[in-house]
């Protein structure tokens, strides 16, 4: 399947998860800041994910590491991603755009980091999920 | 107030599906204001009654261990009005289910008329929340319910104990 191909079946999903118009499924759009994706959300997306791809069950946090949303004392400090948060971050979203995470970590505020939460995050994830 | 809008359970499949009734009597509460002169049964009660249908599915299907709540309804299509003097007939298909909470999809029907269809997004409060914000108590599925989940074991030969 290609990226093209994921991408259009994701945007389907999207669109039924989140009750968006298609045109806003862009793969830049950010799941919560632009599609208003809550954290239910995220789950109702990763079952739909699995029922679509067929790719059996996914731990959620492999596509949405609760651990720093939360603002574990670990990887987050006075609202800013700790070091060893942005490794954990990086070791959890491999499939990531990592430049996207290099220019997160210049200023790792937990208040943007919903801005790497985007559709094309969630079409790498897919392809990474069906290569395996 | 009790807040049950179900009736009774008429048939139950553990793990797959579950079918229940409403009968609507112009006694209740929500139709002197809705609207005066022309009852009509608001459809969030209509979407209430398809989500204890579909919670009590979810939570059997863990032997009601878990804490099931209603967590989103992703889509909800109303095609026609219920009014009294009708028998609702709430029908859900558990479609997902997994360790975080389930999803059901059900319809609504009075007789061949169909009045609703809708997807319901159920968790597991203790697998999405802190364990020790809510305790070991399972409070969804007691009180009130307890009639309703001796009718689902009524409708099935399956049924484990509740609680």
């Amino acid at each position: 399947m290609t990226n093209d191909e994921i991408l259009a079946k994701v945007r389907t999903l999207l669109v039924d998860a989140l009750s968006v118009d298609d045109d806003e499924v862009t793969p830049a759009a950010r799941l919560n800041a632009d599609l208003g994706a809550e954290s239910i959300d995220m789950l109702d997306i990763v079952f739909r994910l699995e029922r679509e791809f067929r790719l059996g069950k996914i731990d959620r946090n492999e596509l949405f590491p609760e651990s720093i949303f939360a603002g574990d004392p670990e990887f987050v400090e006075d609202g800013v991603v700790t070091p060893k948060g942005l490794d954990y971050l990086r070791e959890k979203l491999p499939y990531a755009d990592q430049s996207k995470i290099n220019a997160f970590a210049k200023n790792p505020k937990l208040d943007q980091i919903g801005d790497l939460f985007t559709v094309d995050l969630i079409v790498r994830f897919v392809a990474k999920k069906l290569a395996a | 107030m009790r807040w049950i809008w179900i009736d009774r359970f008429t048939a139950f499949e553990p793990g797959k599906s579950a079918t229940a009734v409403k009968n609507l009597s112009h006694a209740e509460d929500h139709y002197a204001e809705h609207f005066p002169g022309f009852p009509v049964m608001p459809a969030a009660l209509i979407l209430e009654g398809l989500a204890q249908t579909g919670g009590i599915l979810v939570g059997e299907a863990n032997q009601f261990r878990e804490k099931v709540v209603l967590a989103k309804i992703p889509s909800a299509k109303f095609h026609a009005e219920a009014h009294p003097g009708e028998q609702l007939t709430y029908t859900c298909d558990l479609i997902d289910l997994r360790a975080e909470g389930g999803v059901v999809s059900g319809r609504v029907t009075c007789g061949d008329t169909l009045i609703c269809e809708a997807e319901i997004f159920f968790a597991h409060l203790d697998s999405n929340r802190a364990r020790q914000a809510f305790g070991d108590d399972n409070f969804v599925f007691s009180g009130e319910l307890s009639y309703l989940l001796g009718q689902a074991k009524l409708a099935t030969k399956q049924l484990p104990p509740a609680g």
